[in-house]
């Protein structure tokens, strides 16, 4: 590789971001040589700079940020002190970006062909007409449905994943020397995932255009990346060729986030037959509308178990939530609490029935009252259930955050605002557990925190079902999250349970070709897997016969 | 020449302004606790000024009595007497010979409190059923909000008149029926800002949690909304000063004689006829109280929403 001609060069880059009125140093000199046709990813946790990195290749810095050192060198043109003409000419046609929701990305009220072809003919590389044969040349090699038709249609028309490779196909429309990946696949489904990175990789080879790749997966990035950097708080941690670097990292906190999804949790007994559980859904059909999004969906979750239901996007996870605690009444089925009928509506429930049910949401942000400290966050359940007040309302909110392991002194004033991800995530568990209930559902808890967090969280969830006696449901998409927490798993597509069993049967074949298809859609760190799964897949292994969710 | 005249005059309005302005500000920041002295500190001048301009005028309205020189109804000497005729009337007189002065420091009492009580009013009634109908949506919020869009197709000042005329002019009458008619654009706002907050997890969290409809109001979603509802209140607040000043001068607001910025520009109209420049004070009173709120409630705003400059 580095016989090759030096594309980028980044020497000391130092980026300085506003906040409070003070300007603070976000990047701390990092440097960068990038190679024609070689691919760099970059990974570090939300915070490091990856995005900010990969947007100053470009010359480029975000509202609230500013370059304050060093050099970029693209090709002999010095970005930093380059005019903005330059740098106008050179982005879209010599350095691409392809950005993390490709939804939100796309201009809603324009065709996908148009905004291909915008880049093309503004920079005088092609007219109309060549910009429109040669997207449905790219749209064939992203291997899309209908490439002679796809363009044509509007964004909100394709799905997700399809999405992101027209983007990708968009941004290879000048055959750009550089293109910036940042975090493309991080929105999508395992299975979608899947198509996407092996699209972004074919293209990439065949044009021989160098990448810099943003990911926070590292198993992602082994599969697409020559050599990988890792960041830590716009600091360089280390970087090696991607197989040295998986195999040998010499930095400690690289083998942290190596060995990071090393949590499993020890096997339990069987549940003795019949015993009551404390959650039974039986028979359950539900929808919105006339539409069924759920159709008869049976299962139990026992006292200190944790059932995982997996599926896609739309296969129903979230909607079974939302039938058990009450905000959507099943047309047909009910929920059994302890073998007892609770009513299907929530607010036909008593305090009591409510307060035996909590739930811990997804979006830690949107989950906690922006306005309200911690203090009555969390003391809010326990002062309306067990009706605790003064003092001993206070220990008690000290005592769960203890549990939570957050310093009570340190914490109990502050704001939601002053807290970090993962953090925020603790106190949505802590207010789970002031109600003192015995079932809690825990709704994606762990898809918006980085690995390293969320490893924290799952251990914390895990130390709290042994304390508690508590059962959990456990909602996601992530399949080595179910490997290291789950006794039970449910799998679910288009609101039926495909397969359910103890997690040991679920992890062995045979499977359901569905199961098939989403174990062996995880990425696994080994950088030769996306190549082998490709050709099982081609010869009719590994669950190629049945289709993703994302089409 | 004149024209040159004015303008340096207008630029040393400006500064003299922009001076007080950052006076106020260093002054503030010195003698509040830290919290708010930590907040004051962003405020631009602008804000600066304006929060100084409404609080001279607050004292004023507060300490009328002993601030001004003669009664507010009594007539006091000759009538039309030109600002600085007789250094007795600082500001002249008006047509029945009471003391402009005087009056204009009662009024800033009457008119300053009256529109504070009914755009508080307003506002209570405005976002308590905008909330309502978010929270409960439904045909609450229907019913609701179709008797709003009807109230609001119909002329705000027209309707006023209307209503005054059915149930007489008194002061508690005009409060409100401007409160009435102003909460329509409250409930507007509050059901807009609310409509965001109750599909958060958070407001869903404490549905789950069995919470009553009024904790769910005034705990979890009202505090969340306040920030467009403060910014709403200052300009509310200048509007509704503006309608009362303007069915005073119509005759069906504030009655004679008690002081009101805009009966007084009604009742001293004539005299502009003669070069003098009375009616046209409480007019300036009137724009610069306006144009004070304004700057508060624009740097409200900026803050509320995190704009950037």
């Amino acid at each position: 590789m580095s016989d090759k001609e030096v594309l980028l060069t980044i020497r000391d880059l130092r980026i300085e971001g506003r906040a409070d009125e003070e300007w603070l140093e976000i990047v701390k000199g990092v440097d960068l040589t990038l190679h024609k046709g070689e691919v760099l990813g970059l990974i570090g946790e939300s915070g490091a700079g990856k995005s900010t990195i990969g947007l100053a290749a470009m010359g480029f810095a975000r509202d609230g940020c500013r370059i304050s050192g060093g050099t970029i060198d693209f090709d002999g043109i010095d970005l930093r002190n380059a005019g903005e003409t330059t740098r106008r000419g050179l982005r879209g046609k010599r350095i691409a970006y392809v950005a993390q929701s490709a939804a939100a990305s796309f201009n809603p009220a324009h065709k996908l062909i148009d905004q291909y072809a915008e880049g093309p003919v503004q920079h005088g590389v092609m007219s109309r007409g060549e910009a429109n044969s040669d997207a449905v040349e790219l749209y064939a090699k992203m291997q899309l449905p209908n490439p002679d038709e796809i363009g044509f249609r509007y964004p909100h028309q394709v799905s997700g994943g399809q999405l992101q490779r027209a983007m990708t196909a968009m941004a290879m429309a000048c055959r750009p020397d550089l293109i910036i990946f940042d975090e493309p696949t991080t929105a999508l489904d395992v299975t979608t995932q899947i198509e996407v990175l092996s699209a972004i990789r074919d293209i990439v080879e065949q044009f021989d255009t160098a990448a810099i790749y943003i990911t926070h997966d590292l198993a992602v990035v082994a599969q697409m990346a020559d050599k990988i950097k890792v960041l830590l708080k716009g600091e360089e941690v280390e970087e090696a060729d991607t197989r040295t670097m998986l195999n040998a990292p010499t930095q400690d906190y690289t083998k942290s986030l190596w060995a990071v999804r090393s949590h499993a949790r020890a096997e339990q007994p069987s549940v003795p037959a019949g015993t009551t559980p404390v959650v039974s859904v039986k028979g359950v059909t539900a929808g919105y509308g006339t539409l069924d999004v759920l159709k008869n969906i049976n299962f139990d979750i026992h006292a200190r178990r944790t059932v995982a239901v997996v599926g896609e996007s739309g296969s129903g996870k979230s909607t079974t939530a939302r039938v058990i605690t009450g905000l959507l009444p099943p047309r047909q089925g009910e929920i059994l609490f302890n073998g007892s009928t609770l009513p299907p509506d929530y607010r036909r429930r008593t305090k009591d029935q409510l307060r035996q049910a909590q739930m811990i949401y997804q979006m830690a942000d949107t989950a906690l009252n922006p306005k309200q400290k911690l203090r009555e966050l969390i003391g809010r359940p326990a002062q309306m259930y067990l009706g605790l007040s003064g003092k001993a309302l206070e220990e008690r909110v000290r005592n769960l955050l203890d549990l939570i392991e957050l310093e009570p002194d340190n914490y109990i004033d502050r704001l939601p605002s002053e807290l970090s991800g993962g953090q925020k995530q603790r106190i949505g568990i802590a207010r789970a557990l002031a109600a003192e209930p015995q079932f809690i559902i825990c709704d994606e808890v762990t898809s918006a925190l980085d690995q390293l967090v969320a490893e924290g969280i799952l251990k914390l969830l895990d130390k709290l079902q042994a304390e508690f006696n508590l059962a959990y449901m456990f909602i996601t998409h992530d399949l080595a999250t179910v490997k290291s927490i789950a006794d039970e798993v449910v799998v679910m597509k288009e609101g039926v349970v495909v397969e359910q069993g103890p997690k040991s049967e679920m992890f062995q074949p045979p499977h359901d070709p569905y199961t098939e298809l989403l174990l062996s859609s995880v990425p696994e760190m080994d950088p030769d897997w996306l190549d082998k799964l490709l050709e099982e897949r081609a010869a009719g292994g590994a669950g190629a016969s049945v289709e993703g969710a994302g089409n | 020449m004149g024209f040159l005249t004015g303008l340096l005059w207008l630029a040393v309005a400006i500064i003299a302004a922009m001076a007080s302005g950052w006076l106020f500000r260093t002054a503030a920041v010195a003698v509040t606790p830290r919290g708010i002295s930590k907040e004051l500190k962003t405020a631009p001048l602008t804000a600066s000024f304006g929060m100084f301009m409404i609080l001279c005028y607050l004292f004023v309205a507060f300490f009328a009595p002993i601030i001004a020189p003669f009664s507010e109804t009594e007539v006091v000497g000759p009538e039309f007497l030109f600002p600085g005729d007789n250094p007795e009337f600082l500001l002249g007189t008006d047509n029945l010979g009471r003391d402009m002065l005087s009056r204009m420091i009662y009024a800033a009492r009457n008119t300053v409190g009256i529109a504070f009580v009914t755009t508080a009013l307003a506002f209570i009634i405005g976002s308590v059923l905008g909330l309502l109908a978010a929270i409960v949506g439904g045909w609450l919020d229907q019913l609701l909000s179709r008797t709003v869009d009807v109230l609001m197709a119909i002329p705000a000042l027209i309707f006023a008149l209307l209503l005054l005329t059915i149930v007489g002019t008194s002061i508690i009458n005009m409060i409100i029926v401007i409160a009435l008619i102003d909460s329509t654009r409250v409930f507007r706002l509050a059901r807009a800002v609310a409509m965001n907050i109750v599909v958060m997890d958070y407001v869903e969290a404490a549905k789950l949690r069995g919470e009553g409809l009024w904790r769910l109001i005034t705990r979890e979603i009202l505090p969340n909304a306040m920030a467009p509802l403060v910014a709403e209140f200052g300009l509310r607040f200048c509007f509704v000063f503006l309608t009362i000043s303007a069915l005073s001068f119509l005759g069906l607001g504030i009655q004679p004689p008690t002081a009101d910025w805009g009966a007084m520009v009604k009742d001293t109209a004539t005299m502009i006829t003669f070069g003098n420049v009375t009616p046209l004070l409480p007019a300036a009173a009137i724009a610069l109280l306006t144009v004070s709120v304004n700057f508060v409630v624009d740097w409200q705003l900026h803050r509320a929403s995190g704009l950037k400059e």
